[in-house]
């Protein structure tokens, strides 16, 4: 039974996995970045509070956050279809990814951001330097360690969410493991491709980890 | 003399859940350009919130700053960004960004202002020439020491040609030998330059050091101000006085007893520790009012008068004590030294 058509079957859901993590991962990122980035200027104490904005976010960011993914990926279901042109396949599962992803990834920004000393926010504002200035050059690039480190954990998280919207027809690996395992009793291939996304998982974990170690200036020696 | 800094009955309150507190309570003062002025006070007088008060990073809750005749409190916040550009200040901590080279923690400043690359790194080797650094430009400042960051942050507070550097408990976090290197460091930047240098500190020693004038904070108020000598020389407030004597002001008990005693030596061993061995027995203290003996072969000659302690007991066990290791004791009636 292990022919090249179930071999192909596997590489193939492989690469779909990726492509819905790393899509997601990215757009999860272009709409958390910016929602981190503004809990933390908008927070008190902040460098521009502003306790509406704030509000506003850190609400949106709960109630997204607390829904469970499966319940999200059904409410989503008339957007994706409005956005991709059908709810199933792997395409139309990176917008429930992405949305879900989002609130997760301003919540891991945030907290990167809040590690950056304070002091060195103080000494860049004692210079003159504006918001954008503080942001791009003094927040994001402080943080950059802590960032990159965030950037693992979401790549990992939504990873395992591709897999779980694998369930609903989502396709990639959590689809085979579904169709094969669950549905057809065939544990093998199930077992192939659980091995198949922790090795993944520890890919993309050990790369991040290296990455953001080599990036990272306060290590010396 | 031109005034470069004006302190215009500043308040600052600072409102919390369940409590307020009034960190300064109108303070006026006046420093002149090229001055080198240090506000001193101990922890929690005030003296950090004043100082951020003269960039504005803490606006004031009621009355104002003038720098070099400019009402902060009129600026908007571009022009008050063009201000700070002039007000350069180094921390306690220096707050060094972590992830940036020595070099480009230098050209920071500058890439704010838009200076063109170019000039900014040459400025830059220029300013680690003058700080004694030139040879760490690469290096990120987690590879340095304390004494070594805290010229980079001068180096970075300079880059900008600022009329005024504001220190904030700048050599607190250093030790006494680089402290001193440091301050060496911003008063030839003072004189050089002509910068205006204002120093907060909690320490007497600092403001000795280098200061010309001093202001002395204490519960959000001025105690005292006056030329560095004025008021070391005589302090009138009690806040001053505090500072002023910050060094030998460790609480010593006081003795009380007026019993004293002479003991002579004539034959003990020069290397028994006679005294701190009956203090250790007797378990009180004695006041060594005169002592004159030295070692002759080994054997300890000369006398030694103790005052001894209040509490009877203990003075009648020690008598004992050295009767016991065969020295002569005498009772003095009424000793004066």
């Amino acid at each position: 039974m292990w022919d090249s058509q179930i071999i192909m079957m596997l590489v193939e859901g492989t690469g779909v996995t990726l492509y819905m993590t790393l899509v997601s991962t990215l757009i999860a990122y272009a709409l958390g970045l910016p929602m981190g980035i503004t809990l933390v200027v908008t927070a008190s104490g902040g460098l521009k509070p502003n306790k509406i904005v704030y509000k506003i976010l850190d609400v949106i960011v709960n109630i997204v956050r607390s829904i469970p993914f499966l319940i999200l990926l059904v409410l989503l279901i008339p957007l994706t279809r409005l956005i991709v042109g059908r709810s199933y396949g792997a395409t139309a599962t990176i917008v429930p990814l992405s949305l879900a992803a989002a609130p997760f990834v301003a919540r891991l920004v945030e907290s990167s951001l809040l590690e950056v000393d304070h002091g060195v926010v103080e000494a860049a504002q004692s210079m003159g330097a504006s918001l954008w200035t503080i942001i791009w050059k003094v927040l994001l690039v402080e943080a950059r360690t802590s960032l990159i480190v965030g950037a693992t954990i979401a790549l990992g998280t939504i990873l395992g969410y591709s897999a779980m919207a694998g369930t609903v027809g989502g396709g990639g690996l959590g689809d085979i493991a579904i169709r094969y395992g669950y549905h057809r009793y065939q544990a093998d291939i199930m077992i192939v491709t659980v091995i198949l996304l922790v090795a993944l998982v520890q890919i993309l974990q050990v790369i991040g980890t290296k990455l953001s170690r080599k990036l990272d200036r306060r290590i010396t020696g | 003399m031109e005034t470069m800094i004006q302190i215009k009955d500043v308040t600052k309150t600072f409102v919390g859940k369940d409590n307020t507190v009034e960190a300064l309570k109108g303070i006026n003062l006046e420093i002149h350009k090229g001055e080198i002025y240090g506000i001193i006070g101990m922890s929690g007088a005030g003296k950090s919130t004043l100082v951020r008060c003269l960039n504005f990073l803490e606006r004031p809750t009621s009355g104002t700053v003038f720098v070099e005749g400019k009402d902060l409190s009129t600026l908007n916040d571009g022009e008050l960004r063009q201000t700070r550009t002039q007000i350069a200040m180094i921390f306690q901590h220096f707050n060094l960004l972590m992830q940036r080279t020595v070099l480009d923690n230098i050209c920071f400043p500058m890439e704010i202002i838009k200076k063109p690359r170019k000039e900014a790194v040459e400025r830059a080797r220029e300013l680690l020439e003058i700080v004694g650094l030139s040879e760490k430009e690469l290096a990120y400042p987690a590879q340095l020491s304390g004494g070594q960051k805290q010229r980079v942050a001068i180096a970075r507070a300079l880059a900008t040609n600022p009329k005024i550097l504001l220190c904030d408990e700048a050599t607190s976090a250093l030790d006494p030998t680089t402290t001193k290197a440091i301050l060496a460091l911003l008063k030839e930047i003072n004189e050089k330059y002509g910068i205006t240098i204002v120093i907060i500190t909690h320490e007497m020693t600092v403001v000795q050091e280098i200061c010309s004038h001093v202001a002395i904070i204490d519960e959000g108020v001025l105690a005292e101000t006056g030329t560095v000598e004025e008021v070391f020389q005589r302090p009138k407030s009690k806040a001053a006085k505090k500072l002023v004597f910050q060094g030998d002001r460790q609480q010593h008990e006081e003795m009380k007893g007026k019993r004293c005693i002479r003991i002579v030596f004539t034959s003990n061993s020069s290397f028994e520790p006679v005294i701190a061995n009956m203090v250790l027995t007797c378990k009180a203290p004695v006041n060594i009012l005169l002592a004159d003996t030295r070692d002759i072969g080994g054997v300890a000659h000369g006398q030694m008068i103790l005052q001894m302690p209040e509490d009877d007991g203990a003075a009648e066990k020690m008598i004992q004590y050295l009767k016991n290791r065969k020295l002569e004791v005498e009772e003095l009636d009424h000793y004066v030294g």
